[in-house]
C-alpha cells in the first residue's frame, strides 16, 4: 500500500512538474526555434493541400498528387531540402484546413486559401505572396434562363462551408436585395452533385475552381459562368503565425517563381544561366552573396527550386494554360511586366 | 495512555475507512490537474500563433446565411444566433426522429414476433439491413439515390395537387395560424381537461353501479361541443389549411421539406427504428409466458392481451434501452453535415472555420449535446419511475 501510494504521490510530482514547465518554457521555445529546424531535422515538408480541384490541388488518376499548390508545395520542399520529393502531402477539406495549420498538423498549407484580415489577424495565420489572383464566380444551367445574379431570385445556390465564398455569397445577395437559399456543404464533391442533378440551381465558388469544376460535369457546355465577379479572391500559401523565419522561407520560395520567370529562367535552360555576368541573376541564383544562407537554406536554394518545379510561368501553363482542359487567360496573374500583378521584390 | 492508544490504532494509510476516500481524492486530484494541463496547454499553444481564448466573438455578425432554419435569420445576425438556429435545427430533427422512430420501432418490433409469416419476415428483414449497415452510407443513399433522384421542379411528381416531390424538397399541406387561433386553443385546453374529469366521474359510476356509462363516448363529446361552442363565437376556422404551388424555381405555401432534412430525417428514423424493434421484441419475449396464458384462459384476444397485459409489462423492460437509442439517434443527427442540412455541428464547423475559433466552438458543442441528452435521459427517467410496478 505504502509503495501504491509513494506511486501516486511521484506521478502527481511529475505532473506538477510538466505544468510548471510548460508554462515557463514555451514562450522562450517558440523565439529561439523556427519550424524550419523542425522541418529540416524531420526531414520532409507535410504540406495540406486539396485534392478536389483539378488544376490546383488533385490526386491523378495514379495517385499521384498534382496541381499548381502542390507544385508551389514541392518548391518550397526543394528550397529546404534541394529535392522536390521530400514533401507529404495531407488532403484537407475547407474547414479543416485551419485547425491543420494550427494545430501543426501540417507546416505549409497551399489550398487555394484566400488571403483575408480576419485570417491574418485572429486565425492564427501568415500568409506568403498570393500566388493566384481569382475572384468569385457563379455557376448555371444554361437553360435556365438566369444571366445575372438578379435571376437568382428564390434559388437554391450550393456553396462550400467554411469558405470566404460563403461570406461572399452572403454580402452580395444581401447588396442587390436577392433573397436565396444557401445550401452549405461540407465538400464540393457533394455539392458538384447536387448542382448537377438539378436540386440547386447554382454553384458558387472561384472563377478557376468553376472553370476546373466544369470539366468534370457530365456535359460542359450546358453550364455557364456568370460575367459578374462577386469578389476579389487572392489565393495564397500560409503557414502558422509567429514563425517569421518560415514565413520568409515560404514567401521567398514564391517570389523566386516569380522573379524566375522575369528573367526567363526556366527548367530547362537554368544551367545556361550559372555563369551569367549578371550580377542580379548571379545574386538571385546563389553564385554571389549568401541571400540562401539569410533565410537559413543552402545558397542555391532558387537553382533547386526552378530545377524542381519551372518558374511561375511555366507552373502556370502546365497546369491552367492553353495547354490544359482550362485554357485559362493569365489576366491578373501575369507578370507586373506584362501588365499583371505578380510582382517579386529585389533579391538583394 | 497516550503513547498507548497511538501504538494500537491503525496508521491512517491502512485504516479501511479512510483509504477509498483518500483514493478518490486522488483520483480527482489527477483529473483535475490533467484537465488544467491541457487546458493551459491549448492556452500557450494559441498565444503562440497569436489567439486568445474567449467567446466574445459570439456577439459578432456572422455574415453568412442558413438555408433550412426554424426561425428568422439573416447573415446580419450574429455567430450566437447562428448557434441557436443550428440548435433548433437539431431538436427539429431528433424530435420528429423520436416519434417517427418510435412508432416505426414498435410497429415493426411487434410485427417480428407476428404469426403471420410474411409479416414476420418481411419486418425480420428490415430489421437485419437497416441494422448492419452504418448509418452515414444509409443517409448518403437517401441523399444521392432517393431525394436528388426526384424529377426536377418544373415536372414534380403531383400528388392530388396537394404534394409535390422534386429534387429540391417535398412540399405538404401545412397549416397557417388565423386571429382566432389563440381562442380555438384555449377552447381545446378546456375540452380537455372537462373531458378528463368527466371520463373519470363516468369510470367511477360505472365501477360503483357495475352499469355500462360510456366514459369514452362522454369524454369526447365534451370535447366536440366546447369545439362547437368555440366555432360559434368566433365564426371562423382554428386553422389556414395552405395548399402549396410551384411557383417559378421554387414552391409557394404549404410546408418544404428539404431534401438534406428529408435524407437526414428519413435514415434517423429508419435506422433507429431497427435497433427499437429489437428493444421491443425483446421487451415482448422477456414478459413471461404465463401472463399471456392466464389471459388466455380469461378469454381475452390476442390484440387485447398484447394491449392490456404483454405490453404493460414489457414497456418496464424497454425503457432504459430505447432511452439509449434516444439519446444515439440525437447524437447521429450531426452526420447532417453530408448532406447539407445545418443543425448544431453544420453551424458550428461553419463558425469554426470563420473565426479559427475551434476550442470555443468545440466546447459549446460538446455542452449542448450533453445537455440535449442529459434532459431527454431525465425525462425518460420519469417516465421509467412512472411506468414501474408499484408495490404496496
Amino acid at each position: 500500500m505504502k509503495k501504491y501510494l509513494f506511486a501516486i504521490l511521484s506521478m502527481l510530482l511529475v505532473f506538477s512538474v510538466i505544468l510548471a514547465g510548460c508554462s515557463e518554457k514555451s514562450d522562450e521555445e517558440i523565439n529561439t526555434k523556427s519550424l524550419l529546424e523542425v522541418i529540416k531535422k524531420r526531414g520532409k515538408l507535410v504540406g495540406g493541400v486539396n485534392a478536389t480541384i483539378p488544376g490546383f490541388g488533385y490526386v491523378a488518376s495514379d495517385g499521384s498528387y498534382e496541381g499548381m499548390d502542390i507544385d508551389i508545395t514541392r518548391a518550397v520542399a526543394a528550397a529546404i531540402f534541394g529535392d522536390p520529393t521530400a514533401v507529404e502531402f495531407r488532403p484537407l477539406s475547407a474547414e479543416e484546413r485551419f485547425i491543420a495549420v494550427q494545430t501543426g498538423e501540417v507546416d505549409v498549407l497551399a489550398r487555394n486559401t484566400t488571403h483575408t484580415t480576419s485570417r491574418d489577424a485572429s486565425v492564427g495565420l501568415a500568409f506568403a505572396p498570393v500566388t493566384f489572383y481569382d475572384g468569385q464566380g457563379m455557376m448555371v444551367r444554361k437553360d435556365s434562363g438566369i444571366e445575372s445574379l438578379a435571376d437568382l431570385e428564390g434559388s437554391r445556390i450550393a456553396v462550400e462551408s467554411g469558405t470566404t465564398t460563403e461570406l461572399n455569397l452572403a454580402d452580395q445577395m444581401r447588396k442587390i436585395g436577392v433573397s436565396y437559399e444557401p445550401v452549405v456543404f461540407d465538400n464540393q464533391d457533394a455539392a458538384i452533385s447536387a448542382y448537377e442533378q438539378g436540386s440547386v440551381d447554382a454553384f458558387t465558388t472561384d472563377r478557376s475552381g468553376l472553370v476546373s469544376r466544369r470539366s468534370t460535369l457530365s456535359k460542359p457546355d450546358d453550364h455557364f459562368i456568370l460575367t459578374e465577379v462577386l469578389s476579389k479572391e487572392p489565393l495564397a500559401p500560409s503557414v502558422k503565425d509567429g514563425d517569421s523565419k518560415f514565413v520568409a522561407v515560404v514567401s521567398w520560395t514564391v517570389y523566386a517563381l516569380i522573379q524566375a520567370e522575369e528573367y526567363g529562367i526556366t527548367q530547362g535552360n537554368i544551367e545556361s544561366f550559372m555563369d551569367s555576368d549578371d550580377p542580379e541573376i548571379r545574386r538571385f541564383l546563389g553564385v554571389e552573396g549568401d541571400l540562401g544562407e539569410q533565410l537559413g537554406l543552402e545558397k542555391d536554394f532558387v537553382v533547386q527550386v526552378i530545377k524542381a518545379v519551372g518558374n511561375y510561368g511555366e507552373l502556370y501553363d502546365r497546369h491552367l494554360g492553353p495547354e490544359t482542359v482550362f485554357n485559362l487567360e493569365r489576366g491578373p496573374n501575369e507578370l507586373w511586366t506584362n501588365g499583371g500583378l505578380m510582382y517579386s521584390p529585389p533579391f538583394r | 495512555m497516550n503513547k498507548h492508544s497511538s501504538s494500537t490504532s491503525t496508521p491512517f494509510w491502512r485504516d479501511k475507512r479512510v483509504i477509498p476516500i483518500l483514493l478518490q481524492v486522488i483520483f480527482a486530484v489527477i483529473v483535475v490537474v490533467a484537465g488544467v494541463f491541457f487546458f493551459s496547454n491549448a492556452l500557450a499553444g494559441m498565444r503562440q500563433i497569436g489567439m486568445v481564448f474567449g467567446f466574445d466573438f459570439l456577439g459578432k455578425m456572422a455574415a453568412f446565411d442558413i438555408g433550412d432554419k426554424v426561425i428568422d435569420f439573416s447573415s446580419k445576425d450574429t455567430y450566437g444566433k447562428a448557434f441557436i438556429v443550428g440548435i433548433l435545427n437539431t431538436i427539429k430533427v431528433a424530435f420528429i426522429g423520436i416519434i417517427l422512430a418510435t412508432i416505426l420501432g414498435f410497429i415493426v418490433g411487434v410485427s417480428r414476433l407476428s404469426t403471420n409469416w410474411l409479416v414476420r419476415t418481411v419486418a425480420a428483414a428490415y430489421v437485419e439491413i437497416f441494422r448492419n449497415t452504418p448509418l452515414l452510407v444509409q443517409i448518403f443513399i437517401w441523399f444521392y439515390a432517393v431525394f436528388l433522384s426526384f424529377p426536377v421542379i418544373e415536372k414534380s411528381l403531383d400528388v392530388f395537387g396537394l404534394f409535390y416531390f422534386s429534387n429540391r424538397g417535398a412540399v405538404i399541406p401545412w397549416l397557417g395560424l388565423t386571429p382566432s387561433s389563440f381562442i380555438w386553443l384555449i377552447a381545446f385546453l378546456i375540452g380537455i381537461i372537462l373531458s378528463f374529469v368527466v371520463w373519470k366521474i363516468r369510470i367511477k359510476r360505472q365501477v360503483e353501479t357495475g352499469q355500462r356509462k360510456y366514459p369514452f363516448f362522454w369524454a369526447s363529446s365534451s370535447i366536440v361541443s366546447l369545439l362547437i361552442i368555440a366555432w360559434f363565437v368566433t365564426l371562423e376556422s382554428p386553422l389556414l389549411l395552405s395548399i402549396p404551388e410551384i411557383a417559378g424555381r421554387g414552391y409557394l405555401g404549404g410546408y418544404t421539406i428539404g431534401p438534406g432534412f428529408g435524407a437526414l430525417l428519413v435514415a434517423l428514423v429508419m435506422y433507429t427504428a431497427s435497433f427499437i424493434a429489437e428493444i421491443v421484441r425483446g421487451g415482448i419475449l422477456a414478459v413471461p409466458k404465463g401472463q399471456v396464458e392466464a389471459a388466455k384462459a380469461l378469454g381475452l384476444k390476442s390484440p387485447t392481451i398484447l394491449r392490456l397485459v404483454v405490453l404493460p409489462q414489457a414497456i418496464r423492460i424497454i425503457i432504459p434501452p430505447l432511452t439509449s437509442q434516444y439519446l444515439n439517434l440525437i447524437k447521429n443527427s450531426s452526420l447532417a453535415a453530408a448532406v447539407a442540412y445545418q443543425e448544431l455541428v453544420g453551424v458550428g464547423i461553419t463558425i469554426l472555420s470563420q473565426t479559427g475559433r475551434s476550442i470555443e466552438v468545440i466546447s459549446i458543442v460538446i455542452l449542448v449535446y450533453l445537455s440535449m441528452s442529459l434532459f431527454t435521459s431525465l425525462l425518460m427517467n420519469i417516465f421509467n419511475k412512472y411506468s414501474q410496478l408499484v408495490e404496496r
